[in-house]
């Protein structure tokens, strides 16, 4: 049973956000990283950065599989987790914390409200 | 079998530090009989089966006319009038054919028996340095057919004997796919899961897992074992592939022995290298372009196997470069995601088992 924790909202694309203020945290949902399985690469935006939401902005390599992922929500970014570079399977191990991936300055905040809450991303994720 | 039963990576990593076990069970058998047989086969494989000796198997290739390869295989002389051959799963059915068709044009075609028992049998590998520990348990000896043997753990590496289980009559060779010593289980359909069950029971302790494809593809790539598809196929030949030492030209005539002999002589336009990645990237896959690192670098081919080693912990990959970049240390550029990232070329295999 995937971990779907109830703070965040999620993209269809299987990517999680978590909002500070005017500041998105973004990584990869539990459930992708269980279907990628052990991830050996991660490429990220550079600071500085303007992404567009579903903008595809860093890429994720399994053994199995390369994935783009895409911004749920537009901004600049801000910050790239170096760790989750350095040592990838961070992304398997700890997909919402230690395995964040960027994190960006909120261009529009109502982009939120076109994302899924946790209740309509396990369903999704259970109905796949 | 499934792509994984865990994560590739764990899996991969159990066998070369304990143990894993693959169902391989669509792996095709076919049985060859005398009088006839050891010409018949000897004329259409590369490798020469005049050196089998009962309870004595090989690594061998089929080839047509052209030298390109049908299939990579072993063949095992069982007893001193049977042949058993374990093919490719995706090539079970070219194989027969082929086989077929070589055979109606074979003049003592009368004194083969030629039988695909693929439908009916199944196979289980289990790999790994811990093996020898727990297999004496499942099919205790002694052999009692194929290699005169008193226990399972006494077949020497291309060795196979007849043991039992559960009362039936099963084949069990000391061969594998991943570099590691272990053992393949050749069985009736009937007796694979409980010899699957009966495995995880006694290697379970010594750290036995069941293991997928996809570790089953990253071991092989590891121990530079040729994949029919990617390293292999009907437009490449044995040599182009660095499998000179399996084509016995001397033995008299085969299929596609004077396309080798020549490649053999006067040298080939292509030829297989190991490359391992210089810097810090994706992983290389299957079909990502080669090209030579200089600046103005010209596309020198395509690799055909590839991916992050885990027990290396860098991008690795095989693939067919023209012999002028085919030396150990060659730098190389490998096409990743649009951008061309720096690699050598280094000896084969990547890893081999200690001791």
């Amino acid at each position: 049973m995937a971990n779907v924790p109830s703070d965040l909202k999620y993209a269809k694309s299987h990517e999680w956000v978590r909002v500070t203020g005017d500041s998105a945290t973004v990584g990869i949902t539990d459930h992708a990283q269980h279907e990628l399985t052990d991830v050996v690469f991660v490429e990220l935006p550079t600071v500085g950065r303007q992404v567009n939401a579903g903008e595809a902005c860093a890429v994720v390599e399994s053994v199995k599989t390369a994935s783009d992922i895409y911004s749920p929500v537009g901004g600049q970014v801000t910050e790239v987790n170096q760790a989750v570079v350095d040592n990838p399977a961070l992304a398997n191990n700890d997909p919402y914390g230690g395995g964040w991936f960027y994190r960006l300055k909120l261009a529009n905040p109502g982009e939120l409200q076109a994302l899924l809450g946790p209740e309509q991303y396990l369903a999704q994720i259970s109905a796949s | 079998m499934p792509v994984q039963y865990t994560s590739i990576t764990a899996e991969h990593l159990a066998v070369r530090q304990a143990a894993g076990v693959f169902d391989i069970s669509h792996m095709g058998e076919v049985l060859v009989s005398e009088p006839s047989a050891e010409t018949f086969l000897n004329r259409t494989l590369t490798n020469d089966l005049r050196k089998l000796a009962p309870g004595h198997g090989q690594y061998t290739l089929m080839c047509n006319e052209n030298g390109g390869v049908v299939d990579d295989l072993y063949v095992y002389r069982l007893t001193a009038c049977e042949y058993l051959l374990v093919v490719n799963a995706a090539r079970t059915e070219a194989d027969v054919a082929w086989l077929k068709q070589r055979l109606q044009a074979f003049p003592q075609r009368e004194g083969v028996g030629l039988r695909d028992i693929s439908d009916q049998t199944g196979a289980i590998a289990v790999q790994g340095p811990v093996v020898v520990d727990f297999i004496g348990q499942c099919f205790p000896g002694p052999s009692t057919g194929g290699a005169t043997e008193s226990s399972v753990t006494g077949l020497n590496k291309n060795q196979i004997g007849r043991f039992s289980f559960g009362g039936a009559a099963i084949w069990v060779s000391r061969t594998g796919y991943t570099g590691e010593d272990g053992f393949e289980i050749i069985v009736p359909n009937a007796l694979l899961e409980p010899i699957w069950n009966e495995l995880l029971g006694l290697g379970g302790p010594c750290g036995l897992q069941p293991a997928g494809l996809g570790a089953r593809d990253t071991l092989r790539t590891e121990a530079c074992y040729p994949l029919y598809g990617h390293e292999l196929d009907e437009n490449t030949t044995p040599i182009e592939a660095g499998l000179g030492f399996f084509v016995a030209l001397d033995k008299g005539d085969f299929v596609g022995r004077s396309r080798l002999a020549d490649q053999k002589a006067k040298g080939v336009t292509r030829k297989l290298v190991a490359f391992k990645m210089s810097e810090k990237t994706a992983p290389p896959r299957p079909r990502y372009s080669i090209w030579s690192s200089a600046q103005d670098g010209q596309r020198l081919g395509e690799a055909v196997s590839g991916t992050q080693s885990p027990t290396l912990g860098v991008g690795i990959g095989l693939g067919y470069v023209p012999p002028a970049f085919a030396q150990p240390q060659t730098p190389l550029a490998i096409e990743i995601r649009n951008k061309r990232a720096l690699a050598v070329v280094v000896p084969k295999p990547f890893y081999r088992k200690p001791n």
